[in-house]
């Protein structure tokens, strides 16, 4: 089973979530939010967000409380650093 | 056979800018430079004339020249630029690019000998410099094969998705005046379709050409496993590899509407009884031709075999076409440095594992203008055959005509 099926001659892509593979494959670490420290958790009201606004990849959600699709999060740790309250921590995935 | 056709005086460069007309490229780009310029100025006089209904887009470079066809090519207009030497050079990144993009692009290559020292005379170091770019190179012995390949060249190139490079000796053939049959538009029409571009960019149905491509294969959105970059670089050699069939096909199609057949990679003259062949590309042919005459006259059986196709290497017409051979003497207008020239390394690249056992001699001729004479290649056979007694089938490395 090779790539021929794909009938590309060329690179090519089309503009679609997942295009370019599951890449949350990529991660070689992973953030785990602290409830206890989050602003959004904590207040159960829409505030803070850093996480939601600085993600690269728009994988952070703007709800209450906030998730990580951790089927395409490459695990950069952008949220971990940005986060005012200290309520990520990035985990050596095993 | 030919309908409306007329013979007139062009040179190289002409036969060229007419060759492109005729092809009704719809986007030129190019940076003029010596001995090119010519083509440049031919192709903009047609355009605002009114006679070719292309887009003339003047650059600052030949990068940039390249890269306005290669865009244009994507988006469906058969593009035409032409350059040589430190032109030729510049666009290298772009060679690569229109290659790997697979996209059909025609280059004229006028060939010049590239600096230092400054030179803006003829040899084939240019475009032989960009022979692993990828691109078909074919090379032609007089103007009328110039005006004849770059028809073909389209062809070839939106047949199979590979950019062909038409190669031709600067003033040897660029400026100098020959009889050249121009066919009527009439019969290029019905010998060349329109271009159908492999790619398609349409706002409702958006796709990222060219992108970041791994090492690996990957699952699209899709769900179909697309090539990674290693499995488009198998598709473009597999291109080159299956594309003797086609420059064949297009040239014999060629020959059939326009009474000149090019149904062959490679001129083969006089090798019927030929134990000795002497091995040239571009112009060279000819005055080979003259000096195999010299040779016969003198009681030698001798004949001459010419590279029209440089890529693809055409390795098994090569050996077919020197299995009586006893001695090979091969003149390059290029040198591959601290080896030999090119196409001695690629012949005998080709004749290993065969039943060919001939002695091979390579000669450098003809760099920087330097001028090439019939009696020269006929001296240099000579002397090659004075050699034999040595008994070495090859030499480490090549003779070279000069005055060292």
């Amino acid at each position: 089973m090779g790539t021929r099926d794909c009938q590309h001659i060329c690179g090519e892509s089309s503009p679609a979530i997942g295009e370019a593979g599951k890449t949350g494959e990529w991660r070689d670490s992973f953030p785990v939010i602290d409830p206890e420290k989050c602003v959004v958790a904590r207040q159960n009201k829409p505030a803070c967000f850093l996480c939601w606004l600085y993600c690269p990849d728009a994988v952070v959600t703007k709800t209450i409380p906030i998730q990580i699709n951790m089927e395409y999060c490459k695990g950069c740790g952008i949220c971990a650093e940005i986060c005012p309250a200290d309520a990520i921590t990035m985990v050596r995935e095993q | 056979m030919a309908k409306k056709s007329n013979t007139r005086i062009l040179d190289g460069n002409h036969a060229a800018a007419e060759g492109a007309k005729l092809s009704r490229v719809q986007v030129i780009a190019a940076y003029p430079i010596t001995p090119q310029s010519p083509v440049t100025e031919r192709l903009s006089e047609f355009v605002e004339k009114g006679e070719l209904d292309a887009q003339y887009i003047a650059v600052e470079s030949e990068h940039s020249a390249l890269a306005v066809c290669t865009s244009a090519s994507m988006v469906g207009a058969r593009t035409f630029t032409a350059s040589s030497s430190h032109g030729l050079a510049y666009m290298h990144e772009m060679l690569h690019w229109a290659a790997g993009a697979r996209l059909p692009v025609v280059l004229a290559c006028v060939n010049r000998a590239i600096g230092a020292p400054w030179n803006v005379l003829n040899d084939q170091q240019d475009s032989v410099s960009q022979r692993d770019t990828g691109w078909i190179q074919i090379y032609a012995r007089n103007n009328q094969e110039i005006l004849d390949s770059i028809i073909q060249a389209y062809r070839i190139a939106e047949s199979i998705y590979v950019p062909v490079m038409v190669c031709y000796d600067g003033f040897v053939l660029s400026h100098t005046e020959m009889p050249v049959n121009v066919p009527s538009q009439e019969d290029v029409d019905r010998f060349l379709p329109p271009y159908k571009p492999h790619t398609t960019l349409d706002p409702n149905n958006p796709k990222n050409y060219n992108l970041v491509t791994f090492a690996n294969p990957r699952v699209n959105a899709e769900g179909v496993l697309c090539h990674g970059y290693m499995e488009l670089r198998y598709l473009l050699q597999e291109a080159l590899q299956n594309s003797r069939e086609t420059i064949i096909k297009v040239g014999q199609e060629f020959g059939e509407l326009f009474g000149r057949s090019y149904a062959n990679t490679l001129w083969e003259s006089r090798l019927n009884d030929a134990d000795i062949v002497i091995v040239a590309m571009g112009s060279l042919v000819m005055e080979a031709m003259v000096a195999a005459d010299i040779l016969r006259e003198a009681g030698h059986k001798v004949g001459v075999l010419g590279l029209r196709v440089f890529r693809p290497f055409p390795k098994a017409d090569v050996v077919k076409a020197l299995e009586k051979s006893r001695v090979i003497v091969i003149f390059d207008k290029n040198i591959s440095y601290g080896l030999e020239g090119a196409t001695c390394s690629e012949i005998k690249s080709a004749l290993y594992g065969s039943s060919v056992r001939a002695v091979i001699r390579n000669f450098i001729v003809g760099l920087g203008g330097r001028d090439v004479k019939a009696r020269e290649l006929a001296e240099a056979v000579n002397k090659s055959l004075l050699s034999l007694k040595e008994g070495d089938l090859t030499r480490e490395y090549p003779e070279w005509i000069c005055a060292i």
